[in-house]
C-alpha cells in the first residue's frame, strides 16, 4: 500500500485559510466578547479595576459552567430545560440534608450528586427511548422538579427557603474548595472561577481530543449514521445529560455553599441563560455543531453586560433588552457561518 | 474456480405473507464486480440488507469463505470483512474528512483517563488512504458538507477499503450522481476491484453497470429473472431484461386503445421495444 502523503496542496488558498477560520465556531462569542469588553471598559474605570473584573467575572463562573455542559449536550443534539431547576434540586437537597437532618455537607453533597445524576440519567433515557424532543421532556421534568422543590421545601421548613448552612459540620472545608475566594494581585477572586476554567478546559479537550469528543458531534450531527458505523448513541446522548445533571450539582454547591441559604425558586429562569450563552457561543439548535470555549465566552457576555450596564449608571431593566439582540445577533451569525460550512463548492 | 468470498444458494426472505425475495443465488469473488440489477421493488434492498447483517434469510444458504454462517448484526458483518456503503452515506455534514474517515473506529493514544483521538494519525492516515485510491481532496480539514455527491461517495469507499473490507457492498452508488461524478464513482469501484476486493454494486442503471462488471443478476419482483457473467450478456440484453421488456410490449398495447397524444407515445416505446430485442 503506498502511504505518500502529499504536502500541503497548492490549490489550498488564502480563501480557503480565511474560511477555516470563519468556521470556527467561537469566533462569534470571542469577537462579541472583545468589543463588549471594550465598550464598558472604555465608559467606566471601575469595570476594568480589578475588583470589578472580579465582580464580572463571579457571575459569568457558575453560568458559564452550565453553559459549557449545556453546549455539549446542544453539540450531542439536545436540550436540558430542567438544568437551571435543578441547580436549584441539589442546593435545596445539600440545605435540608445539613440544616434539616444534622448531615455533615460531605455526605449530604455526595447525595445531591446521586440524586442529579439520576435526573440527568431518566432525562436521557426517556430521550432515547421515546424519541420525543428533548424539549419536551425536559420541559416535564422541569415541572416537576419546581413542583418538589417548592412543596418539599415548605413541608419541611414552612417557608420558602432553607439558611444556616454555615453552621453545619464540614462547612469550612467545603466551602474552602468550591465557594471562598482566592487572593489573586491583591483582588479576591471567587473560586468558582477556576472551577469554570478548569471546567472549560476539560469539556474542549474531550470535545477536540477524545472519542467521545468524535461521538458527540456524529450523534448531534446525524444521529443514524453515527449508529451505522458503530458509534453508541444511545450512551453518549445519556452521558451528556448527566454531564448536564452533574455541572448543576456543581453549581448548585457553589452557590449554596456562597449563599448558605437557598430559596425554594433558585435557578428557574436560568435555563434560558445556558442555551443563550452557548448559542452565543456558536451552538446551532439543531445540533452537531459548537465550542464549549464559545460557551464559556457567551458566559463571559452575559456576566460582562449584566455588571457592565449597572457600571455606566444604566436602568438595570434593559438587561433583557440588550441580551435579546446579542442573541438575535448570534443567531443570525451562526446560521451564515453553518451554510458556509455545508455548502458545496 | 476459487471458493467466492460470499455465497449466496437459494436464499428467500418474507415479511409476514409478502414474499420479498425467493430463490435468489449468487457468488462474488475477489476481484470481481458482481452487478444486482432491478427496478424499484425488485428486491434489491432486502438482498443487500441480508448480505450486510440487517436482516435475516428465512430460507436457502449464506456462505463466506465456502463456510456457512447466519450473520447476527451489520456489526458482524462488518468483522467478517463485509463492509456496505448506503445511499445515505453514514457521513456527517458539518464534520471534517478526517472525523468522519474515523468515526466509530478512531485511533487512539495513551491509556486510561489519557486515552485520546490520535488526530495527527487521523488525519495523516485519510490523507494517504485516499491518495491511494487517487481520491482527489484539496483538505481532509474540509466539512464533508463541501464535498459533492460523487466525492463523498468515494471517501465512503476508501474508509470502507482502509477499515479491511474484503466484500464492498454498495447501494446503489451513482444514482442521485450526474454522469460526470457518476464516472468518478466508477472509477473508484474499478480501483477496489484492482486492489483484490469482492464488489457488490447494486443499481437499476445498466449503463453504469455494464462497463464495471463481471457478472450480473437481474431481479424482478423480488426472483432473479438472469444470471450470467458478462461475456454471456450483451449490453442491450441486459437493458432489456432490467426495463422487463414484455412488459414495456404490454404498456405500449395498453397505450395504442388511447387517444391521438398517447398513441404517438405507444409507437415510440414499440420502436424502442423492436430496438432492444
Amino acid at each position: 500500500m503506498t502511504t505518500a502523503v502529499p504536502a500541503a496542496d497548492e490549490r489550498l488558498t488564502d480563501v480557503d485559510r480565511f474560511r477555516r477560520l470563519i468556521i470556527r465556531p467561537e469566533l462569534g462569542a470571542v469577537a462579541g466578547a472583545v468589543i463588549v469588553f471594550t465598550f464598558f471598559a472604555i465608559q467606566s474605570p471601575v469595570f476594568r479595576s480589578p475588583a470589578g473584573v472580579a465582580n464580572w467575572l463571579d457571575p459569568a463562573s457558575t453560568l458559564g459552567i452550565m453553559a459549557v455542559a449545556v453546549a455539549l449536550l446542544m453539540i450531542g443534539g439536545e436540550f436540558d430545560l430542567s438544568a437551571g431547576v435543578l441547580t436549584g434540586t441539589t442546593g435545596l437537597t445539600l440545605a435540608l440534608l445539613t440544616v434539616r437532618f444534622d448531615w455533615n455537607v460531605w455526605p449530604a453533597m455526595a447525595f445531591a450528586l446521586v440524586l442529579a445524576l439520576a435526573i440527568g440519567f431518566v432525562n436521557g433515557f426517556l430521550v432515547v427511548r421515546t424519541r420525543l424532543p428533548s424539549f419536551i421532556i425536559t420541559l416535564s421534568t422541569f415541572l416537576m422538579l419546581q413542583g418538589i422543590n417548592l412543596g418539599v421545601t415548605k413541608y419541611f421548613t414552612n417557608t420558602v427557603s432553607v439558611g444556616g448552612i454555615a453552621q453545619a459540620p464540614g462547612y469550612q472545608a467545603a466551602s474552602a474548595i468550591f465557594a471562598k475566594s482566592v487572593t489573586i494581585f491583591g483582588t479576591q477572586f471567587r473560586i468558582a472561577i477556576l472551577w469554570w476554567i478548569a471546567v472549560t478546559a476539560l469539556a474542549t479537550w474531550v470535545l477536540l481530543r477524545t472519542r467521545l469528543g468524535n461521538w458527540i458531534f456524529a450523534a448531534g450531527g446525524n444521529a443514524p449514521a453515527a449508529r451505522s458505523v458503530g458509534v453508541p448513541v444511545t450512551r453518549t446522548k445519556i452521558g451528556l445529560f448527566m454531564t448536564t445533571a452533574f455541572a448543576a450539582w456543581l453549581v448548585g454547591t457553589i452557590l449554596a455553599l456562597k449563599l448558605t441559604s437557598v430559596q425554594a425558586n433558585a435557578g428557574i429562569g436560568q435555563e434560558f441563560e445556558y442555551i443563550i450563552a452557548a448559542v452565543i457561543g456558536g451552538c446551532l439548535l439543531t445540533g452537531g455543531y459548537g465550542s464549549a470555549i464559545g460557551a464559556t465566552f457567551g458566559a463571559l457576555i452575559f456576566g460582562m453586560v449584566g455588571k457592565g450596564i449597572v457600571y455606566v449608571g444604566w436602568d438595570p431593566d434593559w438587561y433583557k433588552f440588550f441580551l435579546g439582540i446579542l442573541l438575535l445577533l448570534a443567531v443570525l451569525a451562526n446560521n451564515y457561518v453553518r451554510k458556509f460550512a455545508e455548502e458545496s463548492r | 474456480m476459487s471458493t467466492p468470498l460470499l455465497e449466496v444458494r437459494g436464499i428467500g426472505k418474507h415479511y409476514g405473507r409478502v414474499v420479498a425475495l425467493r430463490d435468489i443465488s449468487a457468488s462474488v469473488h475477489a476481484g470481481e464486480v458482481t452487478c444486482v440489477l432491478g427496478d424499484n421493488g425488485a428486491g434489491k434492498s432486502t438482498l443487500i440488507k441480508i448480505l450486510a447483517g440487517v436482516h435475516q434469510h428465512d430460507e436457502g444458504a449464506y456462505l463466506i469463505d465456502g463456510a456457512e454462517i447466519r450473520l447476527t448484526s451489520p456489526r458482524d458483518a462488518l468483522d467478517r470483512g463485509i463492509a456496505t456503503v448506503y445511499q445515505d452515506l453514514a457521513m456527517i455534514p458539518l464534520m471534517s474528512v478526517w472525523r468522519n474517515f474515523f468515526l466509530g473506529s478512531e485511533p487512539t493514544l495513551g491509556f486510561g483517563p489519557l486515552r485520546r483521538f490520535d488526530v495527527a494519525k487521523a488525519k495523516r492516515t485519510a490523507r494517504s488512504e485516499l491518495a491511494a485510491m487517487g481520491i482527489d481532496i484539496r483538505d481532509v480539514d474540509q466539512s464533508v458538507g463541501t464535498l459533492s455527491g460523487g466525492e463523498r461517495q468515494s471517501v465512503a469507499i476508501a474508509r470502507a477499503v482502509y477499515f479491511g473490507a474484503r466484500v464492498l457492498i454498495l447501494d446503489e452508488p451513482t444514482s442521485a450522481l450526474g454522469v460526470k461524478q457518476a464516472g468518478m464513482v466508477l472509477k473508484y469501484i474499478v480501483q477496489a476491484r484492482e486492489r483484490g476486493l469482492g464488489v457488490v454494486f447494486i443499481t437499476h442503471n445498466p449503463h453504469h453497470a455494464y462497463p464495471v462488471g463481471d457478472h450480473f443478476i437481474v431481479l424482478n419482483r423480488g426472483r432473479m429473472i438472469a444470471d450470467g457473467a458478462k461475456r454471456d450478456i450483451g449490453r442491450d440484453e441486459l437493458t432489456s431484461l432490467m426495463a422487463g421488456g414484455a412488459e414495456l410490449e404490454a404498456l405500449s398495447h395498453e397505450l395504442e386503445h388511447g387517444d391521438g397524444g398517447l398513441a404517438e407515445v405507444a409507437e415510440q416505446l414499440e420502436a424502442e421495444v423492436e430496438r432492444l430485442h
